[in-house]
């Protein structure tokens, strides 16, 4: 899963600064290997605004996987079968895996695994907008792995190329999984319209719900989008925000057609001239709103992941004395 | 609200062999409080899909790395040295493979 968030600013968010206080030869090396389509490696000197674009976006990212485990939570104790329970627990089990790939790779920045924890947990850093929105019914596990992961692998795919080798490297291994991800949930979609009158229901309504959020995953319109140009020149972000918007929804159409379900858009139209689907007015009020904290279910996901956090603390403690007493043990049989 | 998290774990590096035959290759890095536990996250964390047949973990802290300042008089030497490669020399083709 993705963050649209490679766009907002965090609440501490100061704005970047253009100028940076480093010697001019060394920002040349930096500017001159980002032209050249060169990688940057964590002990390689690098701009501070590149270095802290890159912890917001690569923690922003982290935090992501690991909210968007709760959703789908939820409902591994009511798959409709052990197989689809199965492959629910594989999925959620990748999302914390990609969360991991992701805060290690933020680490080589100079950020620890703590500060990026309490940010999340203290409600000061992003994560994506879509997870604050609930999981219904079982239509909606479908249609998380069909259209929010594929949203999400549109927004990876170009990052695997991205200037960071961390975050480039992290990228190929998360895109792998993915693939899996939406297929499933396409999958388990094309099993419901296939069965009652009640069920395609059901995925029509989960599709209505989650189509607009999908596309606002993309962040910001291009012309809203203040840090994209930067991102892009830095070769961070490869593609932007309307562009991958728009690559979505032509992949899109034809798979709501095969499922046979309609996307929720009356505007939504082959456009011949421009070879692509014309598509309507996004509600990025709302988008807004959701990101500042006021989603039907912002307060009740982070309470749950802090909960959850602070219900492992035993375990973490226990580790971490086992591990001492070992140390300890082994000091004193060598002496 | 928070209880502190993972200030003591320290940083592992993991290396994993693909299969039989093949080096280990670094994948990435975990947090484990000791060896054995970041050998048990790294089966989890990197080869949930048959990715590997052995691993290696490693403190990060004992990693010694060069220096990327000292690229230049660490590997530049080598670029002027091109008879080190068996294409510097010319063999007639009656020779055949050589």
């Amino acid at each position: 899963m993705y963050t649209q968030a490679m766009d907002i600013p965090d609440d501490s968010g100061k704005k970047i600064a253009a100028v940076s206080s480093a010697p001019s030869d060394q920002e040349a090396a930096f500017e001159a290997r980002i032209d050249a389509d060169g990688r940057i490696e964590p002990q390689d000197w690098m701009p501070d605004a590149y270095r802290k674009t890159l912890v917001r976006q690569i923690s922003q990212h982290a935090h992501s996987e690991i909210v968007g485990m709760l959703p789908e939570g939820n409902w591994i104790s009511r798959a409709p079968s052990l197989k689809r329970k199965a492959i629910l627990i594989a999925k959620v089990q990748d999302e914390g895996g990609h969360g991991l790939y992701l805060y290690s790779a933020a680490e080589t920045l100079g950020t620890s695994r703590d500060q990026m924890l309490d940010a999340l947990h203290s409600g000061k850093a992003k994560y994506s907008s879509i997870f604050n929105y609930p999981t219904l019914n079982w239509a909606d596990v479908g249609v998380i792995g069909w259209l929010v992961d594929g949203a999400a692998i549109m927004n990876q795919v170009p990052l695997c190329r991205c200037s960071y080798g961390p975050y480039a490297r992290a990228m190929v291994r998360v895109c792998k999984e993915e693939s899996f991800h939406q297929r499933q949930g396409y999958e388990a979609l094309l099993v419901m319209m296939k069965g009652t009158d009640e069920q395609r229901a059901m995925v029509q309504d989960a599709v209505n719900r989650y189509w607009w959020k999908c596309l606002a995953m993309f962040g910001p319109p291009d012309a809203d989008s203040p840090h994209s140009a930067q991102g892009m020149r830095w070769g961070i972000k490869r593609i932007s925000n309307d562009d991958l918007r728009q690559k979505f929804i032509d992949a899109t159409v034809p798979q709501a057609k095969v499922l046979g379900v309609t996307l929720p858009d009356p505007e939504l139209k082959w456009n011949e001239a421009r070879g692509h689907y014309d598509y309507g007015q996004i509600d990025w009020a709302e988008f807004w709103n959701t990101v500042e904290g006021n989603g039907p279910c912002n307060k009740e996901r982070l309470a749950t992941r802090v909960k959850a956090h602070n219900d492992g603390q035993w375990v973490r403690d226990a580790a971490q004395a086992y591990a001492r007493k070992q140390k300890e043990r082994a000091l004193k049989e060598a002496a | 609200m928070n209880t502190p998290a993972l200030k003591d774990w320290p940083l592992w590096e993991v290396f994993v062999r693909s299969k039989q035959g093949l080096e280990h290759k670094h994948c990435g890095s975990l947090h484990a409080a000791d060896a054995a536990q970041a050998l048990h996250m790294a089966r989890d964390v990197y080869t949930r899909r048959q990715e590997g047949v052995s691993i290696w973990v490693v403190p990060s802290v004992a990693i010694t790395a060069s220096n990327p300042d000292d690229k230049g008089e660490l590997f530049d030497p080598a670029a002027d040295k091109i008879y080190r490669h068996p294409t510097f020399y010319e063999i007639p083709e009656e020779v055949g493979h050589m």
